[in-house]
């Protein structure tokens, strides 16, 4: 535990340095600028465009540094072999794997948090004062960050066999699929075989559902998020997490690092 | 160091499986051209490499800053390391390597790219690790320094391991001879020994057998000359070194001669 502790902290650290936390800036002027221009057309829709805008642009910039930085944390540590003198210590291969992970995940928490509030700030700008429908953003939040921690393993596991390049590959070509597992289940191909169509739907098990984390429908609408709906995301994203973390161990810990 | 897998076999350090996590608690290790996390001072890279081996908060800042004084680096313990020379990199990797007083220290090439001065702290720091009965292993290239600092000394040719022993076991202490340096007064005199010396401005280098020591110190004495050293002509570790390699070539030649 303190091993993990200690890589996670170093792995936020870098990250802050790295001036991550900058994509903000950018955050912050999409917010102020979507505030201003809503004020300007129907009012009806004011909500609706923030908190779509506001929700999409969470997820966007948290899938870029999610993919981007999770590919980065093992293979630059390996391309700048700053990797040799820490496993030269008493840690274990998985326990700099998952410090990693929860340095990164830790990272992409802070500033969903930050950019959360800055939704919220701009819908107070447009609409005050907040309902309490308005909480349900922190839901849509609060799954986007799951989908994230997924993402962020499926790109730790590709770094750590392949290069960074085909990893980003691999890991956006997964989100973008994976995000259609749940039609490739639903699919009546009218020309397909049999075995064909079973071999889509079995496939369609293995991906990651990242349908399972989309709420941005019912909550741009100030609807409610069914809590059953909410923990069979948060069980699912634990155990996919978990596999693809423990795959990701396997793998790293048996490689040979020239 | 767990970077790479043995294809078969195993090894042991201090008695336990290389594969024992746990044994590396008592062991350092410096790398190759060491690199560490550029966005971290030397402070902070050291404080979080002790945080593997269990230290509390404040016996990681005494050790952190007595070894920042012991590689000369406190003045400079708030720069990030993007700004530091190859030599002070270098003098991070060592105080990492034997911040947790390992009872083995592990050094890849601890001397390169460092200044004479760079150098000879290093060595000092070998010889102190020695006294304190840590047990050091060290590979280069430059094998005075190996002839300087070690006990034991294993030379590898073309990756295969030719030679263990102490220095002087392994090139077979037998002296090639005596050299004497002296000088003589103003008007030398002609005598046998001065035929076989080379000058070297004031001076004169003479070479002989062990043998023929005590004739040469009469010859010298009689011509009035001033001896300025006397010494015993020992093969050099870099001339075991070189023998080796030339006899892998020769060796080499003649199997590509005899179209083996």
């Amino acid at each position: 535990m303190r091993n993990i502790r200690a890589v996670a902290a170093n792995t936020f650290r870098e990250a802050v340095r790295d001036r991550v936390l900058y994509n903000l800036v950018f955050f912050a002027l999409l917010m102020m600028g979507a505030a201003i221009l809503v004020g300007q057309i129907s009012i009806g829709i004011q909500q609706d465009v923030i908190v779509s805008l506001g929700l999409s642009a969470i997820s966007i910039i948290g899938i870029f540094i999610a993919v981007f930085l999770g590919v980065a944390l093992v293979s630059k540590e390996m391309d700048k072999r700053t990797l040799y003198s820490l496993l030269a210590k008493p840690v274990h291969r998985w326990e700099f794997l998952l410090g990693k992970f929860v340095g990164l995940v830790l990272t992409l928490a802070v500033n969903t948090a930050a950019m959360t509030l800055g939704l919220y700030a701009a819908l107070w700008s447009v609409k005050r004062p907040l309902e309490p429908a308005d909480a349900y953003i922190l839901v849509a939040v609060y799954l986007i960050l799951l989908k994230l921690a997924l993402i962020v393993a499926l790109a730790l596991l590709f770094s750590c066999f392949t290069s960074p390049f085909l990893a980003i590959l691999f890991t956006v070509g997964l989100y973008v699929t994976g995000l259609f597992a749940g039609d490739l289940r639903t699919v009546r191909g009218l020309r397909m075989d049999p075995s064909t169509l079973q071999f889509t739907r079995g496939i369609s098990y293995l991906l990651p559902n990242f349908q399972n984390f989309d709420v941005m429908a019912p909550v741009v609408h100030g609807q409610g998020v069914p809590a059953s709906f909410v923990w069979n995301a948060t069980v699912y994203a634990l155990l996919y997490t978990a596999i693809v973390l423990a795959g990701a161990a396997a793998v790293f810990s048996r490689r040979n690092l020239k | 160091m767990r970077l790479i897998f043995p294809t078969s076999g195993g090894a042991r350090i201090l008695g336990k499986s290389i594969n024992d996590v746990s044994v590396h608690g008592s062991i350092g290790y410096l790398p190759e051209q060491p690199y560490f996390y550029d966005y971290l001072t030397a402070h902070e890279v050291l404080d979080y490499f002790a945080r593997f081996h269990g230290l509390t908060a404040n016996d990681r800042r005494a050790r952190v800053e007595g070894m920042l004084k012991k590689v000369g680096l406190e003045s400079a313990k708030k720069i990030q390391l993007r700004k530091y020379s190859k030599g002070m990199l270098q003098r991070v990797g060592l105080a990492q390597a034997i911040l947790h007083r390992p009872q083995v220290v592990v050094l890849d090439e601890p001397m390169s790219g460092l200044d004479p001065l760079g150098r000879r702290e290093v060595r000092d720091i070998i010889l102190e690790l020695k006294r304190e009965g840590r047990t050091v292993l060290f590979s280069t290239h430059v094998l005075s320094d190996a002839e300087m600092l070690c006990d034991r000394v294993g030379v590898i040719v073309g990756g295969k391991l030719r030679g263990v022993g102490m220095p002087g076991e392994l090139m077979e202490i037998k002296s090639h001879g005596m050299e004497i340096l002296f000088e003589l007064p103003n008007e030398p005199s002609n005598f046998p020994l001065l035929a076989k010396a080379a000058r070297t401005g004031e001076r004169y280098r003479v070479q002989l057998p062990e043998a023929e020591l005590y004739d040469a110190f009469d010859q010298l004495k009689a011509a009035g000359a001033r001896i300025s050293s006397v010494t015993q002509l020992k093969p050099t570790l870099e001339e075991f070194f070189m023998n080796l390699v030339e006899a892998d070539r020769a060796q080499a030649a003649a199997v590509e001669v005899s179209g083996k």
